[in-house]
C-alpha cells in the first residue's frame, strides 16, 4: 500500500513540467516552481533511501496487476541512491541557470525540459520493465535533443543532428535487442528473465543478447568503441546543460549495464564480464589520452567523463563484494563531481569568455575562491584520500586484485595519475601565472554563480569525509548486486 | 513465415545501414525511417507469426495472436515518429543556418 511513494521522484518532476508549460511567459512563476519542486523532490528521496534502508527493496506493482504481467517499478538501494543523487544535480543545476539563461531562452519552456529530462532519469533508475526503460530512456533522450539544441546557435544545430543520429540508431537496436530477447524468453519483467534466462542454462544465443544490450547500453554510456558523439555534442550547449548531461546521462547507460549484468546475463560471466573488464580499461586509456591532449577546458572534463564510466565499469565486471561496493560509491561521487567541474567551467566561462586554456591565466588573484574551490574539485576527482573519489576507487582496484586482474587494475591505478595532470594542467595554466584575462568580471556578478558549486563541493566534501556515515547504505546497494535473488523475491513475491 | 519477414527486415536494415552512411542529410533521415521499420517488423516476427484471430475478444475464437508486440510496436511506433518529426524540423533549420545538407561540410573545429 505505501509503495505507491515510489511513484512520486517520477510523477512530480512530470506534473511540474506540465504545469511549467502554461506559465511560460512568467520568469518568476517558473523559477519558484521549478525550485520548489526540485526541493520536494529532494526530500522524497531521502525519505525513500531512509525507508528502503529500514524496510528492503520495495516494489509497485502499477494497477495492481501481478509482477510478470504488469508493469513494476522497483525502488532497492542502488536506484534510490543515485535517483537522490539525480535530483541533488538538477537542483544546483538549476539554481545555476537561473543566473545564465536569459528570459529569453526560458520563455521557450527551458525548465520544463529540465524537468522532463529529470522524469526520464528517475524513471529509468526506477523501472523494472525492460521495454518500460526504453521508453524512460525516449523521454530522456528527447528533452535532452530538446535541451542540447535550445539557443539554437550554429554549433548546437551541427552536434545536435550528430546526436540525436548516434541516439535513434541506438534506440533502434534498444527495441530489437528486446525483440529477441522476447523471443527467446518470452517476458519483459526484469526479475521474471533472470529467473527465465538461468533456466536456459549457458547458450550461445544469450550471449549474443547480452553482448548486444552492451552495445546499445555502451552507445548511451558512452564506452570505448562507442564514446566518439560524446565529444562534439557534450561541446556544443551551454554549462548548465552540460553539467546536466555530463552528470546524469551517460551514468543512465553505465546504470543499466550494472543492472542487467548482475541481474539478468550471469550464465556466462567469464566470457562477458571479462569483455566488459577490457572494454572498460580501454574506456579508460582513451578518456585519459583525450584529458592529457586537450587544451580545451570543456574537453578536459568531457573526456575525464570517459574514465569515470571505465573506472565503474571495471568495477562491475569483477563482479566481487568490493568490486560492486567500489563502483556503488564511485557512481555517486562521479555525478556529483562531474556536475560539479561542469558548472566550475561554466564559471570560467561566463568570466573569460572562453574555455581556451592557452587564452587566458592568472585567474587566482581576482577569483581566489573560484580557484581553491576548482582546486579541491580536482582533487577529489583525482581521488586523493580525504576527498570522496578516494574509497570508491580504493575498493575498486582491491576488487581487481582480488580477481587476479593485476594488469586491468594497474591500468586504473595509473588513470589516476594521469587524470591528476590533467586537471592540475588546468589550475596551473588557468589559476596561476601572469594576470591575463580577456575580459574582466566584478567579483560580486559571478558571485551567485558560486552557490550552486558551492552546494555542490559541501556535498563532495561531505560524502569523502563522512564515509563511515554512508557505507551501511552502499552496503546494502552492493548486496542485491551481488546476489540478484534479493531483487527477484522483492519483485516477484509469492 | 518468419523466415521471410527476418530475411525483408534484414534487407531493411541494410538499405538504412547504407543510406546513413551517405553524405545527404535527408538521405540519412530517410535511412533512419527505414530502420525504424526494420526494427518494428522484427518485433512483430520475433513474437511469432502463428495463426489467430485479432486479439479482440468479441472475435470469441480459439486462439488469438500475440497482443504484447502489437502494444510495443504502437509504442516503438509513435516515439520513432515523434523523433524523426524533431529530426526532419532540426535538419529545416540547420538548413536555413548552416546553408548545406552535406554531412561533410558540417565538420566543425572548436568555437565555429
Amino acid at each position: 500500500m505505501n509503495n505507491n511513494i515510489i511513484i512520486l521522484p517520477i510523477i512530480i518532476p512530470m506534473i511540474t513540467a506540465v504545469l511549467l508549460i502554461f506559465f511560460n511567459k512568467q520568469e518568476k512563476v517558473q523559477k519558484y516552481l521549478s525550485a520548489v519542486s526540485s526541493v520536494i523532490n529532494i526530500g522524497i528521496s531521502v525519505f525513500l533511501v531512509h525507508y528502503v534502508h529500514t524496510n528492503g527493496i520495495i516494489s509497485l506493482e502499477v494497477g495492481d496487476w501481478k509482477a510478470p504481467f504488469g508493469i513494476v517499478l522497483v525502488a532497492d538501494m542502488y536506484a534510490i541512491l543515485l535517483v537522490l543523487t539525480a535530483n541533488i544535480i538538477v537542483f544546483a543545476c538549476l539554481l545555476f541557470s537561473y543566473k545564465i539563461v536569459d528570459y529569453h531562452r526560458s520563455k521557450f519552456f527551458y525548465y520544463s525540459g529540465v524537468m522532463f529530462l529529470l522524469t526520464g532519469v528517475s524513471g529509468a533508475f526506477l523501472t523494472g520493465d525492460l521495454f518500460n526503460l526504453f521508453v524512460f530512456y525516449e523521454v530522456m533522450l528527447m528533452s535532452s535533443y530538446f535541451l542540447i539544441v535550445h539557443g539554437n546557435s550554429k554549433p548546437q544545430l551541427r552536434e545536435t543532428i550528430k546526436y540525436i543520429l548516434v541516439n535513434v540508431i541506438s534506440s533502434a537496436l534498444f527495441v530489437i535487442s528486446v525483440a529477441f530477447l522476447y523471443a527467446v524468453t518470452g517476458t519483459l519483467n526484469m526479475a521474471d528473465l533472470s529467473l527465465r534466462v538461468a533456466e536456459l542454462g549457458s547458450s550461445g544465443i544469450i550471449a549474443a543478447i547480452s553482448i548486444m544490450y552492451l552495445i546499445v547500453f555502451g552507445l548511451k554510456g558512452a564506452i570505448f568503441p562507442l564514446f566518439f558523439w560524446m565529444p562534439g555534442s557534450y561541446q556544443a550547449p551551454p554549462a548548465a546543460v552540460t553539467a546536466l548531461f555530463g552528470a546524469l546521462l551517460t551514468k543512465v547507460g553505465v546504470y543499466s549495464i550494472t543492472r542487467v549484468f548482475t541481474l539478468i546475463f550471469l550464465q556466462d560471466i567469464a566470457f562477458t564480464h571479462t569483455f566488459i573488464a577490457w572494454l572498460a580499461v580501454l574506456t579508460i586509456i582513451f578518456g585519459v589520452i583525450g584529458a592529457i591532449s586537450f587544451s580545451d577546458i570543456k574537453q578536459i572534463v568531457i573526456y575525464n567523463i570517459l574514465t569515470g564510466v571505465g573506472v565503474i565499469l571495471f568495477g562491475v565486471s569483477t563482479m566481487t563484494k568490493s568490486g560492486l561496493e567500489g563502483s556503488v560509491y564511485y557512481m555517486i561521487h562521479d555525478m556529483i563531481i562531474k556536475g560539479l567541474l561542469f558548472l566550475l567551467v561554466g564559471i570560467v566561462f561566463s568570466i573569460t569568455g572562453t574555455t581556451n586554456l592557452e587564452k587566458f591565466s592568472g585567474l587566482i588573484k581576482k577569483y581566489p575562491t573560484l580557484g581553491w574551490m576548482f582546486f579541491i574539485a580536482a582533487l577529489a576527482l583525482a581521488g586523493i584520500p580525504p576527498l570522496s573519489g578516494f574509497i570508491g576507487k580504493l575498493k575498486i582496484v582491491q576488487g581487481g586484485f582480488e580477481q587476479g586482474e593485476f594488469v586491468l587494475a594497474f591500468a586504473v591505478l595509473l588513470s589516476s595519475l594521469l587524470v591528476l595532470y590533467s586537471v592540475m594542467k588546468i589550475f596551473i595554466n588557468g589559476f596561476w601565472g601572469e594576470e591575463k584575462i580577456p575580459q574582466v568580471l566584478e567579483t560580486s556578478q559571478v558571485k551567485s554563480l558560486y552557490v550552486p558549486a558551492a552546494f555542490l563541493l559541501a556535498l563532495s566534501l561531505f560524502y569523502g569525509l563522512g564515509t563511515e556515515f554512508i557505507s551501511s547504505y552502499i552496503k546494502q546497494a552492493e548486496q542485491v548486486l551481488l546476489s540478484p535473488d534479493l531483487y527477484i523475491e522483492a519483485v516477484l513475491k509469492e | 513465415m518468419e523466415i521471410v519477414t527476418s530475411i525483408v527486415a534484414g534487407i531493411l536494415f541494410m538499405t538504412a545501414t547504407y543510406l546513413m552512411l551517405s553524405k545527404s542529410l535527408l538521405r540519412i533521415i530517410i535511412g533512419t525511417g527505414l530502420l525504424s521499420h526494420g526494427a518494428h517488423l522484427l518485433i512483430l516476427t520475433m513474437g511469432g507469426l502463428k495463426k489467430g484471430t485479432v486479439p479482440l475478444l468479441d472475435e470469441h475464437a480459439a486462439s488469438y495472436v500475440d497482443p504484447l508486440p502489437q502494444a510495443l510496436i504502437l509504442t516503438a511506433i509513435v516515439i520513432s515518429f515523434g523523433v524523426t518529426a524533431f529530426f526532419l524540423v532540426l535538419a529545416y533549420r540547420s538548413y536555413q543556418e548552416l546553408g548545406t545538407d552535406d554531412m561533410d561540410q558540417m565538420r566543425g573545429n572548436d568555437q565555429k
